[in-house]
């Protein structure tokens, strides 16, 4: 055994009405790399949080113990100086400002009273070098690559003198040559005697990379497996992540007759609106029934929301081609408000950020998309509103005092129901859910299920992007995968299973 | 049937009872002066321009904390052009419609900018605060222009005969202020109880009976008290008459109309907005071309009340209504406010600084005040809703 460099004991975290992580324990030895494996949402990205400080000292129970010392850290400055150093999924570089900015962003070179632009540019082209870029850090960091764009993220953190280097998701944005060129660098560092915490759902990269495996599984720690003496396969790495009892969670539907063909996708293309060149969605083909729930399973960033957005009125993404059939006819939605019109919903999966204005009540955000229905002469029948809100409180069993209450004092549950009123209200052939169950507890997932149910009863066609695998083959009567933008399968109820899907994944 | 909730009603109504405080700290501080008729009436018709901007102002406010910083500037142009239009013998209604045309023209320039090619707001009006200052210069050829027609003066508040004509003929009492009055009161009254009951009727939520009744007497005591104050001078001040119609329709616009929902959908979250179907351009496209419509009505009264325009009219203005809407719980984030709460802070700086006017503090203090109060308005409002999290 080496010395253990960072261990966190006992960590526990709540968020209202969450608890993410329950008596979580992870040791890593010094000049390892210990990769963190687990499904979304288990409480990997809330562990490393609370790791660097961004959750500080306090607001979670339990220790962290850096190099023999417990750590208190109150803010991102606290761990950054003991040298743990974060790399977020989302890279946090400034497009308009050159790499030498960037790397050097609160953690300037110079005299208190002026930052010295020549040293910073050296030190960076300094960085720059290890990481094996050959740019100059004059360069804009809009004008390079995703790929370089993540490496100039580490040579950042390596400017800040990082002992212990966390990655969330190092790979996700990028392609396979760039990705082996980053692991091929981690495990340079590691002979350099760095640190290294990753965290992937690649598990090709993990088990090429990690010495060590910690296993995540709803908040709590399943496992660490070691290189040296466990079997750190693939499929066994899967077992451990997926491997919990399915109870019945899932409400089940009666004699729900699927019907035609409701909405139908080809070879849509959808490119990201920045770096018009990147396709976020690729030569996608896909339909729905009516009375069909149709999962779309895949990681996060496979481009199911994009995909979904997209169709949803061109609610994303630029250069968008490709074909969408409603009821076998073939129709351009220019907008939003004409995906509406065509009876299309698409039910957001950020529903604070996208989906509901927050300092508005129930009865307000329940008829925002349908608002003209309850019109005359652009004048709100309050009357016919109210009893709107009421109608829908009352069937998707929201629980709050009236329906004059501010949505942002609801639970994440609540919330999600009024989101789904707000979208039923808009009455919709089509509906989109995305991750409509995120975040929120047991029970109001099963009553959210139930109303899935009834929607499909009346004929209705559900889609239902999900992470959560239980959720995907509990309630679909047919099951995509995505996977960096394309679709990489298909599969009907009865062939689909954790470990078919995350194959159908880990194969593409 | 909600209980009443003595907390919940002292934080909804802050700012009124910190009106009512300081009208009466300002009391004692005037002996008595800043309630007499005359002083009333000039709080009212002073501040005039104040009501009708902090009004528009809300409306780009609620978008986001947008703000328009080119009223000001506009309230001069449009009044230069509608005093030289009438000096040059133009019939009066022709100019002020005119007015009105030019002043929605202006927002709608502005709002183009700010709806479609996003222009911050805050640059696309900073730019119009020069533009329309310097083309006031232009229009009124750096002289002052007087306004003689009577018409125009009595209708909006400038001259000596301003009031609505007492039709009764009362004797040291102006009867036709009265009974406005006590009309005014009547239609209130009737009107809360048939909403109230209807409500009741269809088994809604009501607030509870007695902060229902309490706010049914004190607001008929205000409407009351400030009838009989102004029975007492002269009457019903014309500008008095504009300050109502513009509050009672835009209180309507925001609580009962699409638009007016959109207003603050947008100001809460842009993005939910947009994914619920709606064009979120329009709304900002709506809300800078009717504040230009405001402006120009702002500038009619403004002009009217000196009975001239000058280049220099106007200046500050835009400060006036932006903080009157802060103060009177407006967002700075956007998305939250009120016309009343807008019509309160207006009201609350103009009792500020007629009462300290009143008192012989030097004009610069007053400033000072008026910073101060405006920034521990808006503290209070980020502070309480911190404590809500």
């Amino acid at each position: 055994m080496g010395k253990i460099l960072l261990e966190m004991k006992n960590i526990t975290k709540e968020f209202p009405g969450v608890k993410a992580l329950d008596n979580v324990n992870l040791k890593v030895e010094e000049g390892e790399i210990h990769a963190l494996v687990g499904e979304n949402g288990a409480g990997k990205s809330t562990l490393m949080n609370v790791l660097s400080g961004i959750y500080p000292y306090g607001t979670y129970t339990g220790d962290i113990v850096y190099n023999g010392d417990i750590c208190k850290f109150q803010k991102i400055k606290d761990s950054e100086e003991k040298g743990i150093v974060i790399i977020h999924q989302e890279l946090a570089l400034i497009p308009y400002m050159s790499i030498g900015e960037n790397m050097f962003l609160g953690n300037e070179k110079g005299t208190k009273s002026a930052i010295d632009w020549n040293m910073t540019f050296a030190e960076a082209d300094k960085y720059l070098r290890i990481v094996g870029l050959s740019e100059s850090s004059r360069t804009l960091v809009k004008d390079i690559g995703v790929g370089k764009q993540q490496l100039v993220e580490i040579a950042k953190a390596l400017a800040k003198n990082a002992k212990l280097l966390i990655l969330d998701e190092p790979t996700s944005s990028l392609n396979e040559t760039d990705s082996k060129a980053l692991l091929d660098l981690l495990l340079k560092f590691k002979k350099d005697g760095m640190t290294s915490i990753i965290i992937s759902h690649k598990l090709n990269e993990v088990s090429y990379v990690a010495d060590k495996i910690t296993v995540i599984r709803d908040g709590s720690t399943i496992e660490t497996l070691d290189k040296k003496t466990d079997d750190i396969s693939e499929d066994r790495i899967i077992k451990g992540m997926v491997g919990r009892e399915m109870t019945d969670r899932f409400p089940k539907r009666k004699n729900v007759k699927i019907g035609e063909v409701a909405m139908e996708v080809k070879d849509w293309t959808v490119c990201h609106p920045q770096f018009t060149e990147r396709k976020v969605v690729d030569k996608v083909s896909m339909y729905v029934r009516k009375g069909e729930v149709v999962g779309i399973a895949g990681l996060m960033g496979a481009g199911r929301t994009e995909l979904a957005m997209s169709i949803f009125g061109k609610a994303y993404g630029t250069n968008i081609s490709g074909e969408l059939k409603l009821d076998g006819k073939e129709v351009k939605l220019k907008n939003i408000k004409d995906a509406i019109k065509h009876k299309i919903a698409y039910v957001t999966e950020d529903r604070k950020g996208n989906g509901l204005v927050l300092s508005n009540s129930i009865k307000i955000n329940t008829t925002l998309a349908n608002l003209p229905e309850l019109c005359t002469n652009h004048v709100i029948d309050q009357d016919a509103e109210y009893q709107v809100a009421e109608k829908y409180r009352d069937r998707l069993k929201t629980k709050c005092p009236t329906v004059e209450q501010n949505v942002g004092n609801l639970s994440g549950g609540n919330q999600q129901k009024v989101l789904l009123a707000k979208w039923m209200y808009a009455n919709p052939d089509v509906l989109i859910l995305d991750e409509p169950t995120r975040g929120i507890d047991v029970g109001a997932k099963y009553e959210i299920y139930c109303v899935i149910n009834d929607l499909v009863a009346a004929g209705k066609s559900v889609v239902m992007i999900s992470s959560e695998l239980p959720e995907v083959l509990g309630m679909s009567d047919r099951i995509y995968v995505m996977n960096e933008g394309r679709m990489v399968g298909e599969l009907s109820a009865a062939e689909a299973s954790q470990a078919s899907i995350m194959s159908c994944i880990l194969k593409s | 049937m909600v209980s009443f909730n003595l907390g919940e009603a002292i934080k909804k109504y802050t700012m009124v009872i910190a009106l009512v405080v300081i009208i009466g700290i300002f009391y004692v501080g005037t002996h008595g002066t800043i309630l007499l008729p005359q002083n009333i009436n000039n709080l009212l018709s002073q501040n005039a321009y104040v009501f009708i901007l902090a009004t528009g102002m809300l409306m780009c406010i609620l978008t986001g904390g947008n703000i328009d910083l080119s009223v000001g500037s506009v309230v001069c142009f449009v009044g230069g052009v509608g005093a030289v239009m009438m000096s040059k013998g133009l019939n009066v209604w022709v100019t002020v419609i005119s007015m009105l045309i030019v002043g929605t023209l202006v927002g709608a320039w502005q709002a183009f900018w700010v709806a479609y090619i996003n222009v911050p707001p805050f640059i696309a009006t900073l730019a119009g605060m020069y533009a329309f200052r310097g083309l006031s210069n232009v229009v009124l050829n750096g002289y002052a222009v007087s306004i003689s027609n009577k018409t125009y003066l009595n209708v909006f508040g400038g001259g000596a005969d301003c009031y609505v004509p007492d039709f009764f003929g009362g004797n040291g009492i102006n009867i036709t202020c009265m009974a406005a009055g006590i009309a005014a009161v009547a239609i209130y009254v009737i009107n809360s109880l048939r909403l109230r009951m209807s409500a009741a009727k269809k088994g809604y939520e009501t607030t509870s009976a007695a902060a229902f009744y309490v706010k049914l007497v004190l607001i008929s005591g205000v409407i009351l008290f400030l009838s009989y104050k102004l029975a007492g001078y002269k009457g019903i001040p014309s500008s008095l008459i504009w300050i109502v119609i513009v509050v009672l329709s835009y209180h309507y616009f925001t609580t009962k109309t699409r638009m007016g929902r959109y207003l603050y959908a947008v100001g809460g979250n842009e993005k939910a907005t947009q994914l619920s179907g709606i064009n979120v351009k329009h709304v900002y496209f709506f809300a800078y071309t009717n504040m230009g419509f405001l402006t120009a009505l702002a500038g009619i009264l403004t002009v009217a009340r000196a009975a001239s325009a000058q280049p220099t009219y106007g200046q500050f203005y835009e400060m006036d209504a932006i903080g009157a809407c802060f103060i009177g719980g407006a967002s700075a984030y956007g998305g939250t406010g009120s016309v009343f709460g807008a019509i309160i802070g207006a009201l609350l700086m103009g009792v500020i600084n007629q009462g300290m006017s009143i008192m012989g503090v030097d004009a610069n203090y007053q400033r000072v005040v008026k910073g101060l109060v405006l920034l521990v308005a808006v503290i209070f409002d980020v502070v309480s809703k911190r404590e809500k999290k």
